[in-house]
């Protein structure tokens, strides 16, 4: 399980309202680590999130999961996203948005069996939040919140977790909590990413760490990446010639790759 | 009263045909808008309605006929273009989604009432009515309109409760559901279909110019009362059919009364009303909340004069009159006169004669009230190191809000200080 790559990013390119913000991302990730996506604000950072996960379509390369693709393997993969991208005035209680994380297309236009809730439940005790199952999300704090769709995470009961900044805006309780969950997770040998923005914090939670600014930086071990060097690569600007460029192909409406060209498939790593 | 009953006996076939028609119309529409209205789509849906108008003229140009089926059929696939042209545009240009919409829903109706004054000054003899799609006629009504429009309400009906679930996910949070590997694009296109089914047959009743009131309104009034997105559906659906009943009981009694704006004016008035009078989400009871708050601010700070007066100058021996009191603290003479009233009916003062004492559980509120006032005053210049003379206004309005749970930690950070940082004591209960 250990040296198993659990994700591999190929020569990605992907663009943000036609402006390119990542630029040929290439990396490789084994299972069985807490990882974290450092970079500075517009780094490309949530971009290249929703591209493993195929929210976005990129210009070129491609992602591969566990060597397969996306769509073959989708139910092994587990999104949390940003606490502030969902309205919280939903009328939704909190297990009706953990059992969300149950939904799947084998269950389509049916109701969920007994076994989900019990999936459910578990997921919502492990986060502490069992004596809130019937409370309205409305009525959640901020860290709550959090819990409530890390929850709905675990009930999906996958083997990569991607998350987006799940620790803003959390109180110290909550962050403990998901940090210790997160670990767990790891001793199961599951793999999960986290976008993260804050370096004083980061060399204590992740074990291993993909450092970004619009292209990579370096991607490995936490003792290998974190050093001054690297981050002072990463957060001492952008390169300029390559962000004038992108503002040229953004504003000008060029094509990134000719239309012919598609690095969209690949034998990936098996 | 004679009308009302003849009304509800339904023994005219004319008034079983609107009625029935129009309660099942003004349902599929509530159910279908409230998940408009989750996904914060109010005014797409109003674009559509108008958008419809075209279809509706060219199905006519070209058939010739004032089938329901065939105008809806019109109805549908310029409803359907619509939609289309609003995503197309907010995802292929720069121009925001709001121009998108009001591009759409001028650009259709423009060509809608260009063409329905065409075909009215055409003068072939079947032209009559169309104009009833602008705002309504659900009193023209017949009985294969009601057949077709009964079919379809139920086709909605049944398309929403079996994908409920995933309706639910992809109105909460779409990408989520789209990671999941739920057919997010089968999904939207199901949503948009009904949305533009259901206001192809509403607009019937209410016509093209006011149907976003039927699509969200119900919505929006059924969600002042629940939190439950099943029990927010069948609200929707009840307050859709309840005005849809009274729209039509109105224009039986009185035929010149039109029936699609009084649905929507009888919509309009339940609307307001949940806004205002549902529990907690409504503004009475926010309302009332904080009057609450405002007497129970006024309560203790009266309470704390009095805690002053008489225990910390020992005046309590005589009591105090009325006039002491409004010397220390000004408030004005009726709130001052309401304040003392509901302190003495909580007994936590007494009077006697013309005077006034703390009773021993009004000692014991005014030593919390107190307590609070200069525990919050000790954290504040011990947490946030502020000076003491920055510390008393905040405290003046904290010493109110603080919970039982929150002295207790309170307490406990500060370690049960005995002085304030004016070196007042602080009074602890025993």
């Amino acid at each position: 399980m250990e040296n198993q790559t659990a994700l591999e990013v190929h020569n990605l390119t992907a663009s943000y309202q036609r402006k390119p913000v990542l630029w040929e991302i290439d990396f490789k990730v084994p299972s069985g680590h807490l990882i974290g996506i450092l970079g500075p604000n517009g780094s490309g950072k949530t971009t290249l999130l929703r591209n493993i996960m195929n929210l976005m379509e990129a210009d070129s390369g491609y992602v591969k999961i566990f060597g397969k693709d996306l769509d073959v393997v989708r139910s092994r993969l587990s999104y949390v996203p940003q606490r502030e991208s969902v309205d919280w005035n939903f009328p939704a209680s909190v297990r009706e948005v953990v059992e969300m994380g149950r939904y799947r297309p084998g269950n389509l236009l049916r109701r969920l069996k007994s076994s989900d809730k019990q999936k459910v439940k578990a997921a919502l005790e492990k986060v502490g939040m069992l004596a809130y199952a019937d409370r309205q999300i409305s009525e959640l704090s901020g860290g709550q919140q959090q819990r409530v769709f890390i929850a709905r995470s675990l009930a999906q009961e996958a083997d990569i977790y991607l998350m987006d900044e799940p620790f803003v805006g959390v109180d110290a309780a909550t962050e403990e909590a998901i940090l210790s969950l997160l670990s767990e997770l790891r001793d199961q040998g599951k793999t999960v990413l986290i976008v993260h923005h804050d370096l004083q914090s980061a060399y204590q939670y992740f074990d291993w760490m993909i450092l970004l600014n619009t292209r990579l930086i370096a991607a490995g071990p936490k003792e290998e990446v974190f050093n001054s060097t690297y981050l002072r690569e990463a957060y001492g600007g952008k390169l300029n010639l390559l962000s004038k460029l992108g503002e040229i192909i953004a504003r000008e409406q060029f094509p990134l790759r000719e239309p012919d060209f598609k690095e969209k498939e690949g034998s990936g790593d098996e | 009263m004679n009308d009302v009953w003849a009304f509800f006996s339904f023994s005219d076939p004319t008034v079983r045909i609107v009625s029935l028609g129009t309660v099942f119309l003004a349902m599929s529409a509530s159910v279908v808008g409230t998940f408009a209205f989750l996904r914060k789509r109010a005014l797409v849906g109003d674009a559509i309605a108008h958008a419809i108008l075209p279809g509706i003229a060219i199905a006519f140009m070209l058939s010739g006929t004032k089938n329901p089926i065939v105008l809806m059929m019109g109805a549908l696939i310029s409803g359907w273009l619509a939609t289309w042209a609003m995503e197309y545009i907010t995802e292929k240009t720069k121009l925001s989604n709001d121009t998108a919409v009001a591009l759409v829903l001028s650009v259709f109706f423009g060509i809608g009432i260009m063409l329905l004054t065409h075909i009215q000054h055409s003068g072939s003899g079947n032209q009559s009515g169309l104009d009833q799609y602008l705002f309504g006629k659900a009193a023209g009504m017949t009985e294969q309109d009601l057949w077709t429009y009964s079919v379809v309400a139920l086709l909605l009906l049944i398309v929403v409760i079996s994908l409920y679930k995933e309706l639910k996910v992809y109105s909460f949070n779409p990408d989520f559901a789209a990671v999941s590997g739920l057919p997010v694009k089968a999904i939207r296109r199901i949503l948009n279909l009904v949305t533009v089914l259901a206001i192809a047959i509403g607009i019937q009743s209410v016509g093209v110019v006011l149907m976003a009131a039927l699509l969200i309104t119900p919505a929006a009034a059924a969600r002042a009362w629940t939190s439950s997105l099943k029990i927010m559906l069948f609200l929707a659906a009840l307050i859709g059919g309840i005005s849809g009943l009274s729209g039509s009981l109105i224009s039986y009694l009185s035929p010149a009364m039109p029936t699609g704006p009084w649905i929507v004016m009888t919509l309009s008035i339940i609307t307001l009303l949940s806004l205002f009078f549902a529990p907690q989400r409504g503004a009475l009871s926010r309302l009332l909340k904080q009057r609450r708050h405002s007497q129970k601010i006024l309560n203790e700070n009266l309470l704390k004069v009095f805690y002053k007066l008489s225990v910390e100058r020992k005046l309590e021996e005589a009591g105090l009159n009325v006039g002491e009191l409004q010397a220390e603290r000004a408030i004005n003479k009726s709130d001052f006169a309401a304040a003392i009233k509901r302190l003495k009916r909580k007994n936590w003062l007494l009077a006697e004669g013309e005077k006034l004492k703390l009773s021993s559980i009004g000692l014991v509120e005014a030593k919390r009230v107190v307590r609070l006032h200069r525990l919050w005053e000790m954290y504040l210049s011990q947490r946030l190191n502020l000076k003491e003379d920055h510390i008393h206004p905040n405290a003046e309005s904290m010493e109110h809000i603080i919970s039982p749970e929150l002295e207790a930690l309170l307490l406990k950070e500060l370690d049960f200080p005995t002085q304030d940082p004016h070196n007042s004591p602080i009074p602890y209960s025993n």
